[in-house]
């Protein structure tokens, strides 16, 4: 939060000193600046090491690559020729200036519920960003794909423009809440499982999904897959710091509570716990299969060797510095993705102003085959109070193929 | 053809624990600092992975970690007598290679140096008169026990060291160490849950009057964060620290204090795996324009930079000077010159204690989890009736049961066969040793200097170590095995063995990696290379830190010290040279 109030003071001054801006004009930069934050822009926008916003690292989906373009008011390579017309069209229906029209890796079915005022506060800052010259080839995507105009049929099929609802029975913080769940923090984009077509599919809203080689887990109040053992100041203290008693964010999560949550407000931190953990309250009474003895017992002894010195010998961890494997929600998602690569790849994990250490899970692909890493896994997911279906050695080669790809 | 690089405002040679000190302090002050490294980027879960951390042949026995003779070694000789002849492998010492330096393969033994030992010459002059000390070259550090307080308290709490004190603020603590100077606060972590051998050694020590205190360890006894938000994680007591990096997070070290920090400031950069050849001088040698170095494509570069601090091992720092013309190569003949001057290694001596009935569980262990006796330890002793100066701590600090170098058989056992196998079975549990930590006095024929035949890689000279034990350590090594003797007979073993230190320093068994000396401190620019803030009298934009800087070394590991003059020079840089930058802070 320092860094950002220093940066606006920074960029305030030098607005100041060039065309002497009205403060009113000055206050809807610093909310616009906010709402790049609640968007995490820089997120996808920005290159890790690069200029901001503009242009990022692609973006693997199923379909193909697309690269995040820049967004920097340059004229020739950024959205410089854009009138706040043409990126609030953008930002509702996904069709931007010139009547192109963008892929919903942007996540535009999220932002089309952002308020006007947010998208005119948004669109007072990023006018104001250093305008970078980068020419971004966005669209890397096979034909037909590569058409742009398919995705007159695919916003047909799975998109309305449709603006965010307050639930008026709920309380205001709820209902801010969920405002930046469903719309700047476009947290299903990752979180909710996705159609053939790549849609959103709202029955199963942030029940977790796959994508890039990581699972991003079930995040409503589920008490087995979700978050339903953490409490509101658990949810808070991650979101703020990237660790609490249960998790240590890595891999695109990592990144997005170093861009984004990480800089939100405490209010807003907060508003986002109370809605989350209204989802969703199924307890998932179904208890999955006991697993074979035959996998426990080899799970426990690869567990042994291999883990108890940094997780413990019952799974407890180690504050911020070794995750526990109790009441952590990674161990018990039915997709076993990020498991598997955790162990086969390790991870490093998130940097905030409260979390420093950045430790890292090692790499054990070298060592361990993959029925080795499903028995272990296997074990994890059935001690100490966990209870989640076995992994299957296929499971895991799965990952180790794409790892190694 | 040297490609010349954009200017910094400070370049860092060598990115072990001085190094990373200094890069975290300096671009704390707003500098842009880039650190020049000639071995590899090493980080804890790539590089000491679980899996094959604990790996005894590749670490211990092949040396993974080290320092490989073919990108530097040095020649040796005992006196100057000799021809001088290189070390075709690295056995007595063993300097670190890489990010992180030899503090990532350390056991961490933690020690302050006390008043005394920082003003040896006057000390010993005043109580026993200088005729005493007329074999010997010994000086004063320029420094007291209470400037180097608040810097061994920093790099303390960096560290995060477990211990227990023995005098804060004057007043002596129970079950602390009572011969050491006062202190401002206790450690930040306490003391290590101890195991059996150390147990039993305190034990036979307190039953003598003598005064045991837990081996102050930067093996964590609890998880700690440190000042810069880092988080070590407790140890597991393993028994895998020395030549080896800890895969836990249970070692302190740069990687493991610093680092997390220092990489991700936008004015810091660390280039790995390339080699400082030397610093240069401008013309009339009087400051140094920067450093060429060469990367491992064998491409050269000429790396400008306002400030160049000396941060690589002790003794590669001194070759650095001597290959970069910064100040004069100590001449014995003469007594002139300073740069290699009083080089010192630690005197040590070892005591096996062999029972019967006895289950140490050696494999339970740790580097520095151990106990220590001071009372024949520097000044902590009177040395009026006596034949020598100096001391050493006696230590009984198991710091591991390795199977393939933890081999104790009683003496006159065979050194391999059958019998040998048999007798390392019964010897293995059931073993005890400790040793003697002994300082190490400077004389006028012990030092470095450039090689005359012999060069490196590049065609530069090798560095030349002419050194043999001083024969008043060999007294003073002698008078400490007689009290570990007595020390062995109260544990009440069925047998012990002493092994005394003896005249004609051998290179090829491991002692320790404790050179000292070389480029040292003090405040007479004739007797000393640098001045009390470690700073180059003869090139002032030139800071050469490590234990490069001891007059002579105390009867303790260094690695404490070496971080406290650290810290002080980091703070004399901040906060005086910078004011007024190229200029002397002590005038000569």
């Amino acid at each position: 939060m320092r860094t950002l109030a220093l940066t606006l003071t920074a960029g305030l001054a030098t607005l100041a000193w060039t065309c002497a801006i009205a403060a009113d004009q000055a206050d809807q930069i610093i909310r616009g600046q906010y709402q790049a934050v609640l968007g995490d822009c820089a997120g996808c926008h920005t290159r890790p090491g690069g200029k901001p916003l503009a242009g990022g690292l692609p973006l693997e989906t199923p379909f193909g690559a697309l690269i995040p373009p820049n967004i920097t008011p340059d004229s020739e390579t950024g959205i410089g020729n854009w009138s706040e017309a043409d990126f609030r069209n953008m930002m509702k229906t996904g069709i931007g200036h010139n009547g192109v029209r963008l892929y919903p890796a942007m996540p535009y079915p999220a932002y089309t519920r952002m308020t006007d005022q947010d998208i005119s506060d948004l669109w007072a800052y990023l006018t104001t960003v250093d305008p970078i010259s980068n020419k971004v080839e966005a669209n890397q995507l096979p034909f037909p794909l590569n058409i742009r105009l398919s995705m007159w049929g695919w916003n047909l099929l799975n998109f309305s423009e449709t603006p965010f609802t307050p639930d008026p029975s709920k309380p205001a913080e709820w209902n801010r809440g969920a405002y930046i769940v469903q719309g700047p923090g476009h947290c299903g984009t990752c979180h909710t499982p996705k159609s053939f077509l790549g849609a959103d599919k709202d029955s199963v809203f942030l029940q977790g999904a796959s994508l890039q080689g990581w699972f991003a887990p079930d995040i409503t109040n589920n008490a087995q897959s979700g978050l339903g053992k953490w409490s509101e100041d658990d949810l808070i203290q991650y979101l703020k710091t990237g660790v609490n008693a249960h998790s240590i964010a890595s891999g695109p999560m990592a990144e997005a509570v170093e861009n984004s949550t990480s800089k939100m407000t405490d209010a807003d931190l907060k508003a986002v716990a109370v809605y989350l953990k209204s989802l969703g309250s199924d307890a998932g009474a179904a208890q999955p299969a006991k697993p074979d003895q035959a996998r426990m017992v080899a799970g426990e002894a690869i567990y042994r060797d291999n883990c108890s010195a940094c997780h413990g010998g019952d799974g407890s961890g180690a504050g911020a510095l070794f995750p526990a494997l109790t009441g952590n929600s990674i161990i018990a998602q039915d997709n076993t993705e990020t498991l598997a690569r955790l162990v086969l790849a390790g991870s490093q994990a998130v940097h905030t102003e409260h979390a420093r250490t950045t430790p890292a899970m090692p790499s054990l692909a070298w060592r361990l085959n993959d029925q080795q890493v499903a028995d272990v896994l296997t074990y994890v997911r059935n001690s100490w109070g966990n209870a989640a279906p076995a992994v299957s050695s296929g499971d895991v080669a799965a990952v180790r193929k794409e790892l190694t790809q | 053809m040297t490609k010349i690089l954009p200017r910094k405002d400070v370049v860092i040679v060598g990115l072990g624990w001085t190094g990373a000190i200094l890069a975290n302090e300096l671009t704390d002050q707003g500098l842009d600092v880039l650190a020049i490294e000639r071995g590899p980027w090493r980080d804890t879960a790539t590089d000491f992975n679980i899996g094959y951390a604990q790996d005894e042949l590749r670490y211990s026995i092949r040396r993974d970690l080290f320092l490989q003779p073919v990108v530097e070694t040095m020649t040796m000789r005992n006196d100057p007598s000799q021809t001088a002849l290189p070390m075709r492998d690295f056995g007595s010492f063993l300097p670190g290679n890489g990010v992180g330096g030899a503090g990532v393969h350390w056991n961490g033994h933690t020690w302050r140096f006390w008043d005394s030992d920082f003003k040896t010459k006057t000390n010993l002059t005043n109580k026993y008169g200088a005729a005493r000390i007329a074999d010997l070259q010994v000086e004063d550090w320029g420094v007291t026990g209470a400037d180097m307080e608040p810097y061994y308290d920093q790099f303390e709490y960096l560290a995060g060291i477990s211990g227990k004190a023995g005098n804060i603020k004057g007043q002596l603590q129970e079950g602390g160490n009572p011969f050491e100077d006062p202190r401002a606060r206790d450690y930040p972590n306490p003391p290590m849950q101890m195991t059996y051998a150390p147990t039993l050694f305190a034990e036979a020590g307190r039953s003598m009057g003598l005064h045991p205190f837990p081996t102050p360890s930067a093996n964590m006894s609890r998880a700690y964060t440190n000042p810069l938000g880092i988080t070590l994680g407790q140890c597991t007591f393993c028994g895998f620290c020395e030549r080896f990096g800890c895969a836990n997070y249970s070692k302190s070290s740069a990687q493991t204090t610093i680092l997390p920090v220092l990489m991700k400031k936008a004015n810091f950069e660390v280039r790995t795996d390339s080699e400082v050849l030397h610093v240069d001088l401008a013309s009339g040698g009087k400051s140094a324009r920067g450093v060429t170095y060469i990367d491992s494509s064998g491409e050269e570069y000429f790396q400008p930079a306002d400030l160049v601090l000396l941060c690589a091992y002790g003794l590669h720092n001194v070759r650095l000077m001597m290959l970069s013309g910064i100040g004069k190569i100590y001449d014995p003949n003469t007594a002139e010159g300073t740069v290699g001057r009083n080089y010192c290694y630690q005197t040590n001596a070892g005591v096996q204690v062999f029972y019967d009935d006895k289950n140490f569980n050696p494999f339970i262990a740790a580097g520095a989890l151990g106990q220590t006796i001071d009372d024949f330890n520097g000044d902590a002793f009177d040395h009026g009736g006596l034949d020598f100066v100096g001391g050493a701590g006696i230590n009984c600090i198991p710091t591991n049961g390795r199977p393939i170098g933890t081999r104790p058989t009683l003496p006159g056992t065979p050194k391999w066969g059958s019998a040998w196998k048999k007798a390392t079975v019964q010897g293995y549990k059931s073993t005890l040793g400790f040793s003697s930590q002994g300082s190490s006095y400077a004389t006028r024929t012990n030092y470095l200097d450039l090689d005359p035949t012999y060069k490196d890689r590049f065609g530069r000279p090798l560095m030349r170590m002419t050194f043999d034990f001083p024969d008043n350590d060999i007294r003073m090594s002698n008078y400490l095995c007689d009290r570990m003797e007595e020390i062995a007979k109260k544990l009440g073993g069925k047998q012990y063995a002493v092994g005394r230190r003896k005249k004609g320093w051998d290179s090829v068994p491991y002692q320790s990696t404790h050179n000292t000396g070389g480029a040292i401190m003090g405040t007479d620019p004739k007797r000393s290379a640098v001045n009390v803030f470690l700073q180059s009298w003869d090139v002032p934009n030139v800071f050469v830190i490590g234990a490069s800087a001891f007059p002579q070394n105390a009867g303790k590991n260094p690695t404490g010290t070496v971080g406290a003059l650290a810290f002080r020079a980091a703070d004399a840089i901040r906060n005086h040279y910078l004011r007024n930058p190229g200029a002397p802070l002590v005038q000569a």
